[in-house]
């Protein structure tokens, strides 16, 4: 990483922009429905999202190998719809590494370099630093099954940024690693992209992953992006319920809307609680939605008068260490779950005991309803 | 050094020899015993293949191979004359003496009693033309020698030498048989004769031998020192010296039978050096005469030498073996391989009916895909004929295909496609495509990511193939032998002719043992070039 710092200083990323794309396999159903999608020159986007939701096929529509049925995609404001992989200039990560078995490390690293006809002394330069930037320096001799998974994801990364492409693009490369390697590898990945500046389309089905490192994060579900935005407003606020399920743990309880006041509202809940919560995406009064609670952000036993107090019937507490999570059953909902900070605290509640819980109106998001 | 620690820090104790158990066993010991029930068990699951491939494979191909120098049957049909013969300098311009002849007259008397000189004439046949009927015609005319002569001279000498008692003397003293080679020799050919003649045990007490004994006896005698007879005429055996008294200086005197003479009356061929020089040659019981033959060479006064270019067969043959079988394996090949992409790359249904195409011919017997080649490719033949309507070529034209070179190779290229299918396509379908995209995306054209990526990973595929199809192609008989011709026929075909036709098994199994060494010497090298552990059946 040292290596490469000193370089950090100019952005060369390339601007992707996805046009109206669509894409169908068998003519009858489409994977892909109108992406429209904006990646500025140096940014970070990940695509994320169950299987089956698209993702993949946006990538390979952008690395080439797939065609877009309908629309257009451009690469630095050119079309590239006709434009063959080889000469699009794109670096990619394969999900299982592509390195080629019968040639070294070294020789994996030269391919792309020796396909542009650099001279000899300046692809044994580039390859040394693309394996000094990956800590792997001395292994440029062996071969790729002499490695383990995490040096071969590693001169993956290394291959695909030889060649010195503005625009990388990586599926679910660390989909194979332990999560302490695959930890690690984020964060590598992530300032490798942060030195270096070039763009980076990013697919994993791991929001974890997709929260550590992105600027941008695309959630798809069946084949359209259901939110694009930064991590944090991904995980803060929502725009839908599947974007609220899908990202981090999510208590859901669905009601009726009774009233909009603003931003805020009120429902009444189907056991018939009225709370208060901030009107996200909700229909006109009288329309059901689907209220969106963080466990982390419901108070147990408040001290202090909160928008909405609401009493739960303690199921099953486990001990976690740095936090207890309590399984509750609260106004018809029988896995509410409250995560309560370790904070040295005596008393633990005690399964079938009913306490009182509470919490903010604007951390209950009002969403489309659910089911 | 990690090894000793972890068992050291497991059993608290660490010996200077080696670590070991808690009990103070030697750890290797006792790992070794734990595992020997284990491996016991994993050599009784693979004892009945085991005993079967000993006993189906491993033993007829040991026993034919030995066959290629094995020699015994001289020494067993003529083992007096091989002796006798041993001392004979084949160099010399003369043929050999008396005594040999004598001993191939009591032979040969025994050898056409029980009917087994015609096989050793044959035999020797192989290697000098014209011997077999040498053999066969003396057959008819040995009971007619005479050989009465030496053993007239001996009773002439002492009547005792007429009694069955002067043999059992002779046979009980102490230098018998040591001193009596070619008598004791001749003992036992006569006890087999008047078994096989009488049907009955011969009785010493009451018998005496015929006249080719006295021969031989007298042959012994006269290669004896003087001194010898002067010895035992005055040995504290009293039987032996009384018997032998007489004899002292006179053994000179005992006439001769002239076998020698006799012989080149009966066939003239005994009197002709080759011959004699060719039994000497193979007289051993292990000779090389086979794989000189199977390599078109032969010994010779001058020592090995290779036969004029007219009866050169085996090298020509050897050469155009692996000649079509390096262009057969070159076709499957280049047939096979764009076969075994388009398995490897297809949907898996089409995939599956595809491969049902490839392995139909292996459903069909070889015989009648064979013989469709014949139909195909003969000259009044299906090719022919729409190549004479398409007015590619004109009726005077029509191709020769079938009965050829051409022939062999198309059809037996037709016959093994199969084998390079298979294992390539088990190879192309590990190789993920992912590879040819990630060239692509580095900038490599279809051609380049194809021989730069892909081709170098269907390698071991290609080897392996190369290896099942050569070898197979090596020994092959039936389609060579249907389709071939003269000129496309291989070495197994003259295998298939010394087995099944001319006999000389001999000859047949240096021939195998030549293709074997040959196989071997070329897997040999391919490990050496392209490694084997490059091979790949999936």
């Amino acid at each position: 990483m040292n290596a490469t710092a000193q370089s950090s200083t100019e952005v060369r990323g390339a601007a992707v922009r996805f046009d109206h794309v669509q894409k169908s396999y068998d003519g009858v159903t489409l994977v892909v429905k109108d992406l429209n999608l904006d990646i500025a020159p140096g940014e970070f986007v990940t695509m994320l999202g169950p299987s089956g939701s698209g993702k993949t096929t946006c990538l390979m529509m952008l690395a080439g190998f797939e065609p877009a049925t309908h629309g257009e995609i451009f690469l630095n404001d050119k079309p590239i719809n006709n434009v063959p992989p080889r000469k699009r200039g794109i670096g990619m990560v394969f999900q299982n590494y592509a390195l080629f078995p019968h040639m070294s490390v070294a020789e994996n690293l030269a391919f792309p370099l020796e396909i542009r006809k650099l001279g000899k002394s300046e692809r044994d330069a580039k390859v040394k630093r693309a394996l000094d930037m990956v800590e792997l320096g001395a292994f440029g001799n062996r071969r790729p099954a002499q490695l383990s998974g995490g040096q071969q994801q590693r001169v993956a990364v290394a291959r695909a940024l030889v060649f010195d492409p503005d625009l990388v693009l990586m599926d679910e490369p660390l989909g194979a690693l332990d999560k302490q390697l695959r930890e690690q590898m984020q964060y590598e990945i992530k300032h490798i992209h942060e030195s270096l500046g070039v763009s980076v389309v990013y697919v994993t089905h791991d929001q974890t992953e997709a929260l550590t490192m992105s600027d941008r994060v695309a959630v798809f579900q069946d084949g359209v992006i259901q939110q694009l935005s930064s991590p944090d407003a991904l995980y803060e606020s929502p725009q839908n319920s599947f974007v609220a399920q899908f990202i981090g743990e999510n208590n859901k309880l669905s009601g009726k809307v009774t009233a909009r006041n603003g931003d805020l509202c009120t429902l009444v809940l189907d056991d018939g609680t009225q709370v208060q919560a901030e009107a996200v995406n909700i229909g006109e009064p009288g329309a059901r939605s689907t209220i969106s609670l963080r466990p982390e952000r419901i108070e147990l036993q408040p001290s202090e008068s909160r928008d909405n107090i609401v009493d739960g019937v303690v199921k099953e507490v486990l001990y976690l260490g740095d936090h207890l999570r309590i399984v509750m059953s609260v106004a018809g909902n029988d896995e509410f779950i409250v995560k309560l900070p370790n904070g040295g605290r005596k008393t633990i509640p005690v399964e079938g005991q009913v306490y009182k819980l509470g919490w903010s109106a604007v951390d209950a998001k009002a969403l489309d309803a659910v089911g | 050094m990690s090894a000793s620690t972890t068992v050291s820090s497991t059993s608290g104790s660490s010996g200077a020899s080696g670590p070991l158990t808690n009990d103070g066993q030697p750890l290797k010991r006792s790992l070794a015993r734990a595992l020997r029930r284990e491996k016991f068990r994993a050599l009784l699951l693979i004892s009945p293949l085991l005993v079967f491939i000993l006993v189906s494979f491993v033993m007829p191909i040991g026993d034919m191979l030995f066959r290629s120098v094995e020699n015994k049957i001289v020494e067993q049909t003529i083992p007096g004359t091989v002796r006798a013969l041993a001392s004979w300098d084949a160099d010399s311009a003369e043929l050999p003496d008396e005594a040999v002849f004598a001993a191939l007259a009591d032979d040969m008397m025994l050898a056409q009693e029980i009917k087994i000189h015609t096989r050793l004439g044959s035999r020797l046949n192989y290697d000098q033309p014209g011997i077999s009927s040498v053999f066969r015609k003396s057959g008819r005319k040995i009971k007619g020698l005479d050989h009465e002569a030496a053993m007239a001279g001996f009773i002439a000498i002492d009547p005792a030498w007429g009694t069955p008692e002067a043999w059992t003397t002779l046979r009980n003293m102490k230098a018998w048989p040591g001193k009596f080679p070619a008598t004791a020799q001749s003992w036992d050919n006569w006890k087999a004769w008047y078994l096989s003649e009488e049907k009955e045990e011969l009785d010493p007490a009451t018998t005496i031998p015929h006249g080719f004994t006295y021969a031989a006896l007298y042959h012994d005698l006269a290669a004896m020192p003087a001194s010898s007879i002067d010895a035992f005429a005055t040995s504290k055996n009293t039987d032996a010296a009384a018997l032998f008294k007489n004899l002292v200086g006179q053994v000179d005197s005992i006439p001769s039978d002239d076998f020698k003479a006799q012989f080149a009356d009966i066939e003239k061929g005994w009197a002709e050096l080759d011959n004699w020089q060719a039994i000497q040659r193979l007289s051993p019981r292990i000779v090389d005469s086979y794989f000189l033959a199977a390599i078109d060479a032969e010994r010779t006064a001058e020592g090995i030498e290779s036969k004029p270019d007219n009866e050169r067969l085996y090298l020509k043959l050897f050469v155009r073996t692996i000649f079509m079988s390096l262009v057969i394996t070159g076709s499957c090949i280049l047939l096979g391989y764009p076969v075994a992409y388009l398995l490897a790359n297809l949907s898996v249904r089409a995939s599956n009916m595809v491969l049902i195409l490839v392995l139909l011919p292996f459903w069909t017997s070889l015989l009648v895909r064979t013989s469709a080649w014949k139909v195909l490719l003969q000259q009044q033949g299906v090719i022919n004929d729409l190549l004479v309507w398409a007015g590619v070529i004109n009726e005077a034209g029509r191709l020769v295909m079938i009965n050829n070179m051409t022939g062999t190779i198309i059809a037996m290229t037709h016959i093994l496609l199969p084998f390079m299918i298979l294992p390539l396509f088990s190879v192309m379908k590990t190789i993920s495509p992912t590879y040819m995209r990630a060239a692509k995306s580095m900038g490599a054209s279809d051609s380049l990511a194809f021989w730069r990526i892909y081709f170098p990973n269907t390698v071991p595929g290609i080897g392996a193939g190369s290896i099942l199809v050569f070898i197979l192609s090596i020994g092959y008989y039936i389609t060579p032998e249907l389709v071939g011709g003269t000129t496309g026929v291989f070495i197994s075909n003259r295998i298939a002719y010394h087995i099944s036709s001319s006999l000389n098994w001999g000859l047949a199994a240096a021939l195998g043992s030549i293709l074997l060494i040959l196989v071997l010497a070329l897997y040999w090298t391919y490990d050496r070039i392209v490694g084997i552990d490059n091979v790949k059946l999936g």
